[in-house]
């Protein structure tokens, strides 16, 4: 048995989960919550961060009933992500895990959220969706590393939703995304926004751009509704990720889907991913708010399949990056593959 | 366009052979006017809003027979347009009949045991490749899915290694269209570099060839090479949050 406890605070959840062998045992998250027509902003949520991890730490370990004896292992948010609530997550796990005398495991977060993807679906071998606030990249598994297909050339698919809800000044609480997807099921007429593909990539910033400049003239002289306009960029924006994931599909001739990180628990985009998937013959795996939103026990799943293939971070290696390490090149995990 | 003609269409497709069912088409293969010929049928996917589904269609329509025919005017190889149905979204193309995809031909030469480094082999494709490239683009076409799926080598006559001999014919326009911007000639070969590099591990020297060759063949190349530095930049290698 091996129990993994895991840190995860690269934007703004912080997260702390504890996984052994496959099973959560807990999972306790906070989120930084900003008002509306605001993002957050790198230093405020790290200072939240501060706040809170403690009290999270504690959670985690009174929902699983273990004491820090038990833990085998603690593993942490690398990167990438935002640099200063990176570095405050960090140095509580290598704390911790100094004061526990156990061994540190830096963890890449998009591997985070297709380890815990594959765990809880039983995916076997899917064409990976990772859509989130600040990534946007079909993922898969090819010649033992895991390659990026297709991913946005601009912005993520996330940061457009969130942006689009502080121009319209959409509530932050619970997510911005969450307001959306509720606000559009209202809307009934669709508004032409500009549609970019290229090969297996994609393009926002475009339509933000687009939407920037429209959405107030709209509003304000009645063409449309706010409705239709969450609805129609929903619309717009998934039918270009489904299509990306559909070209790679082809490319990689790969039946399964798996759709992870924040914007993936779009009931909208999981029903229309299950549309193509369908007409493909391929079966879609998706999962909620709890697995699909950052978490900690994603970290703990991938730390624990690095861990128990032999793979720790020594203490003068445990720093965190912003960048993503993933490259066409590929990234390898070794012991991932089932 | 006459609905009998229309329905003529569909008659085609079910009597031809369907060759296979890619991302946004279905492809099948028949004879037309004594030809052999390969049908391209676009086909309304469900899952995207009707109003959506219908403009993309039709415009990816619009603009694969377009690139194609000025392409073919400049010069550069890409299958003759017989007929277009834009009722069903039909093209009917010609058949490169003897041909192998450069993706099955790059896959094949780097499995097959060589004397001497695979790189070698495949050079002169991959200054080829660079070279009709260069010349779309200086054509102000950008294809928009450049990988190497869509790129047909003839067969016929073809020794490994013989550059003089290579007959190069581009394919699948769907994504493309008219820009005289280096921004969407470099997205272009940003597209093709990233395709090409995950479909094909381990030929970085390789991709080097092309993208030297198009330098060296495209009038406006430096610009467009600048740019395709910047886009590498952009995205999640900038800074990646979430």
């Amino acid at each position: 048995m091996t129990v993994v406890i895991g840190f995860e605070g690269s934007a703004n959840k912080i997260g702390i989960g504890i996984i052994r062998d496959g099973v959560v045992l807990s999972n306790p998250r906070r989120t930084y919550i900003t008002p509306p027509g605001q993002g957050f902003l790198p230093s405020e949520t790290a200072r939240h961060h501060r706040a809170v991890i403690l009290t999270v730490l504690q959670e985690a370990l009174e929902q699983a009933a273990l004491t820090p004896a038990d833990i085998d292992c603690v593993a942490y948010t690398k990167g990438p992500g935002m640099g200063a609530p990176l570095v405050t997550v960090a140095l509580v796990a290598r704390t911790v895990a100094q004061l526990w005398g156990r061994p540190l495991v830096g963890v890449n977060h998009c591997i985070g959220h297709v380890e815990m993807g594959r765990l809880i679906t039983r995916a076997h071998n899917p064409t990976v969706l990772y859509v989130s606030g600040g990534n946007t990249q079909v993922i898969a598994y090819s010649e033992r590393r895991y390659r990026i297909f297709g991913e946005t050339i601009d912005i993520a698919v996330g940061n457009c939703l969130d942006r689009f809800a502080r121009v319209i000044k959409i509530s932050n609480d619970p997510s911005p995304g969450y307001n959306i997807e509720q606000m559009a099921k209202r809307g009934r007429q669709y508004v032409e926004l500009p549609y970019t593909v290229k090969g297996m990539d994609v393009s926002f910033s475009g339509i933000l751009s687009y939407i920037e400049e429209a959405a107030n003239k709209m509003l304000a002289s009645a063409q449309c509704t706010a409705e239709d306009l969450c609805f129609s960029l929903q619309e717009t924006l998934f039918s270009m990720l489904v299509e990306i994931t559909e070209r790679a599909m082809a490319h990689c001739g790969s039946q399964e889907v798996l759709i992870v990180g924040g914007v993936g628990c779009n009931l909208r985009l999981q029903e229309m991913m299950g549309v193509m998937c369908e007409e493909r013959g391929a079966k879609l795996f998706a999962t909620d708010e709890r697995f699909c939103i950052d978490n900690g026990a994603m970290i703990a799943q991938a730390g624990w399949e690095m861990f128990r293939s032999g793979q720790t971070t020594a203490l003068p290696d445990s720093w965190i990056t912003q960048r993503s390490e993933f490259t066409s090149a590929g990234l390898l995990l070794s012991g991932s593959t089932s | 366009m006459e609905p009998e003609e229309s329905m003529a269409v569909s008659d085609f497709l079910i009597k031809g052979n369907l060759l296979k069912q890619g991302a946004e088409a279905r492809v099948y293969r028949d004879t037309f006017l004594g030809k052999s010929t390969i049908i391209k049928e676009r086909f309304p996917k469900k899952y995207r809003h009707p109003l959506l589904d219908e403009k993309l269609t039709h415009r990816r329509t619009v603009q694969e027979v377009r690139s194609i025919q000025r392409c073919r005017k400049a010069g550069i190889p890409t299958p003759v347009v017989h007929f277009v149905d834009y009722t069903s979204h039909c093209i009917f193309l010609e058949d490169i009949v003897d041909s192998v995809t450069v993706r099955d031909h790059i896959v094949s030469t780097q499995q097959r045991p060589h004397p001497g480094p695979t790189l070698e082999h495949l050079a002169p494709l991959a200054a080829k490749v660079g070279q009709i490239i260069a010349k779309m683009h200086d054509e102000d076409v950008v294809h928009g899915d450049l990988t190497t799926s869509n790129m047909l080598l003839r067969t016929s006559g073809y020794v490994v290694g013989d550059a003089a001999e290579l007959s190069l014919v581009l394919i699948d326009f769907g994504l493309s269209y008219i820009s005289a911007l280096p921004e969407d000639k470099g997205v272009d070969l940003y597209v093709l570099e990233k395709a090409f590099l995950s479909t094909h591990p381990n030929t970085e020297a390789l991709f080097q060839k092309l993208l030297k060759s198009y330098a060296a063949s495209s009038k406006k190349s430096s610009a467009v090479i600048k740019k395709l530095d910047e886009v590498r930049l952009r995205g999640r290698k900038r800074s990646m949050v979430g």
